[in-house]
């Protein structure tokens, strides 16, 4: 019998995880009294929670509908309506409407510290959109990203503090120095792929923290920068309710930019230059592109924005010190493209939201808030491996000689 | 005398003590099938990846002459450079891009004669829009001379295998070769198919007036479509000459049988 079958597998799982366990859980040795404690209860427990746990994720990897990948979302009929029902111009419309009201009267309905979070969590969309070209897109797995975002963020704090440059000029040029160093990453790097581009990128991600921790005469070392002025606007005084106000919507408007500038950019000649780089290399060069320029304006690109998002990130917190930019960082960054769905904007944007809302709304469990954060990865890299949104490549409609575009 | 595209001289492949290519000789004419023959390991796919850029080659000379234009000597010539000056390949395994449509592939044989850049993707001022255009219908009719209009927006992967043999080579013509290199385009392919490669390969050459340089086992498909045929073994030419010449040539029947045998 099937059922016997699912019954007997999750025993053994018991089983062997009271087995596993039981040192920690059942024996415990009182120091004081010299003996031994057993706990036999916990053991119980762990039995019993073990079996059920097991025993439901049996049921749901059962029932979970496996199609291959590129089936997802086309085949299932479902999602293949929703896909049309948000292409039909008045719903899409009336979402869009919908969404900007909210963003607009967000900061005026909640607090101080929601909009606080909602200006965190769109900077790591920007960050999100930024990494999803160089990995989503040209498939170069970057785990130093941070490193750009480090250097935004430091070339406002230092030309700031040396040369009394203010925010408006900053960003610019943070992003173009990211740019620079994304160049300079770049080219090292251009023979290499897979896990030895991961372990390079990785390395160069340290390198620029180190450097910015240990160098004291040039960085401040590890105690920072402070009093990094937030974004001034000329001629008004703000108050710090005010200011965190603003730089929300500068953060929106740059939000916005940035999915404009990528979306642009993903169905373009380099766009397509790019995924055809990450499909097949050797291929896409014997079709005539150029694998040098196009692997550097990916890296270029990609760490434009994580500059900008520095400059900004700088500004908001009014005080950096590399403690800020460390691997998790490119951890969670790398976590929001890779759950979001590779080269997929609305699922970046998606994740982006979720994994860095999420932690902030948990902070009720306390501290089982990353326990949870964990298994919500987890469990959505075993059900949707594609990702949240998986990508859908433009197509076009041909009668006769007439064309229709159509952006999926 | 034909007007000579490829003119490849005593080219040799090393790969450490091993020599994959030892001073082998082709040329290619304008107008022309050109088959390159020999058993397996024989280095007819190195002496591709030497032509086509992928590997450096140790020593020789390869000329490509795009017609009317001067001799251009592309040894250690990155891919896309030989690609630009006007010969394209495909793959004995297939290499599609799998996650972009059909159409898409084929665009992306557009890439080297088209010019927009970040700037232009971007703001997508008229130039891009037009040459986006361009691109999308050039494509898409180069899609229609090979039958595959149907499976536009399909992605690559899901195509059935003849398909995706023939889009290869619709990716390969997109890029305006003089020159079309086949890396064993019949392989797997049912007798069926390898009778419309037949057509599709003389087709090509008749209607786009592009020559064509193929290596493949399928002797019924060689001796059919090619004008000259080049035999090698071992890394070596062991004989050129034309289908009936390599037909009769005793070196050729050796190497494929292992020993004379009276026919």
């Amino acid at each position: 019998m099937h059922i016997f079958e699912e019954i007997k597998k999750s025993t053994i799982t018991a089983v062997w995880f009271v087995f596993l366990t039981f040192p920690i859980m059942v024996i415990r040795v009182n120091t004081i009294h010299k003996t031994i404690e057993w706990r036999w209860d916990n053991m119980i427990m762990v039995a019993v929670g073990s079996f059920a746990l097991s025993f439901v994720w049996r049921y749901f990897m059962e029932h979970r509908q496996a199609p291959k990948p590129e089936a997802m979302g086309r085949g299932v009929p479902w999602i293949q309506n929703a896909r049309q029902a948000i292409k039909h111009p008045v719903f899409f419309y009336s979402a869009i409407a919908l969404l900007t009201v909210f963003a607009v009267i967000f900061p005026f309905i909640f607090s101080r510290y929601q909009v606080n979070i909602m200006t965190t969590a769109l900077i790591y969309v920007m960050l999100g959109l930024g990494l999803n070209i160089v990995v989503g897109l040209a498939g170069l797995l970057d785990l130093g990203y941070v490193a750009f975002y480090a250097v935004g963020a430091y070339s406002y704090a230092l030309l700031h503090l040396h040369y009394g440059l203010n925010f408006w000029i900053c960003l610019p040029l943070g992003a173009g120095l990211a740019a620079l160093f994304g160049i300079i990453l770049g080219f090292p790097v251009l023979r290499l792929r897979g896990d030895y581009l991961a372990i390079v990128t990785l390395g160069f991600g340290e390198i620029i923290r180190l450097v910015l921790e240990n160098w004291n005469e040039f960085s401040k070392g590890p105690s920072g920068i402070a009093e990094i002025p937030r974004p001034p606007i000329p001629g008004v005084e703000l108050s710090l309710s005010e200011s965190s106000v603003f730089l929300y919507f500068l953060v929106i408007i740059l939000t916005l930019f940035t999915v404009f500038v990528v979306n642009r950019l993903r169905n373009s000649r380099i766009g397509r230059a790019w995924i055809a780089l990450r499909e097949d290399e050797i291929a896409c060069q014997a079709m005539g592109v150029n694998k040098t320029a196009t692997k550097l304006t990916a890296f270029a690109l990609g760490a434009t924005w994580a500059g900008m998002a520095g400059v900004i990130f700088a500004a908001k917190t009014t005080f950096i010190n590399p403690a800020s930019f460390t691997f998790l960082e490119s951890a969670i960054i790398l976590s929001i493209v890779v759950l979001g769905g590779m080269g997929s904007i609305v699922g970046v944007i998606a994740s982006a939201l979720i994994l860095i809302l999420l932690p902030e709304y948990l902070r009720a469990f306390s501290e089982y808030r990353m326990l949870l954060f964990g298994a919500v990865l987890v469990i959505m890299m075993v059900f949707r491996p594609q990702g949240l949104v998986s990508t859908v490549r433009q197509t076009y409609q041909f009668k006769g000689l007439k064309k229709d575009k159509e952006v999926g | 005398m034909m007007e000579r595209l490829l003119d490849v001289k005593s080219l040799t492949m090393d790969f450490g003590g091993l020599r994959a290519v030892d001073q082998v000789n082709l040329d290619v004419c304008q107008g022309e099938i050109v088959a390159l023959i020999g058993p397996n390991g024989a280095g007819k796919t190195t002496f591709f990846n030497c032509i086509t850029g992928i590997y450096a080659p140790s020593d020789g000379e390869i000329s490509v002459i795009p017609p009317g234009k001067k001799p251009i000597r592309i040894n250690g010539f990155k891919p896309h450079k030989i690609t630009q000056a006007g010969m394209a390949r495909t793959f004995q395994n297939i290499r599609l891009f799998p996650n972009m449509t059909v159409l898409e592939n084929v665009m992306l044989g557009r890439h080297c004669r088209t010019t927009s850049k970040i700037l232009g993707a971007i703001l997508r001022g008229s130039h891009t829009r037009r040459e986006e255009e361009e691109t999308v219908d050039f494509s898409y009719h180069l899609l229609e001379k090979m039958g595959l209009e149907k499976y536009a927006n399909e992605f690559a992967k899901n195509l059935p295998y003849g398909a995706q043999r023939r889009l290869e080579i619709a990716r390969a013509m997109a890029t305006e070769p003089f020159l079309l290199l086949l890396d064993e385009p019949a392989a797997g392919m049912n007798p069926q198919e390898t009778k419309e490669l037949d057509d599709l390969i003389t087709k090509i050459k008749n209607e786009e007036g592009i020559s064509i340089l193929l290596i493949e086992h399928d002797m019924k498909l060689v001796m059919n479509i090619s004008d000259r045929i080049f035999v090698m073994e071992y890394g070596r030419e062991i004989a050129k000459g034309t289908p009936l010449e390599i037909r009769e040539n005793p070196k050729v029947i050796e190497a494929y049988l292992g020993e004379e045998v009276h026919a």
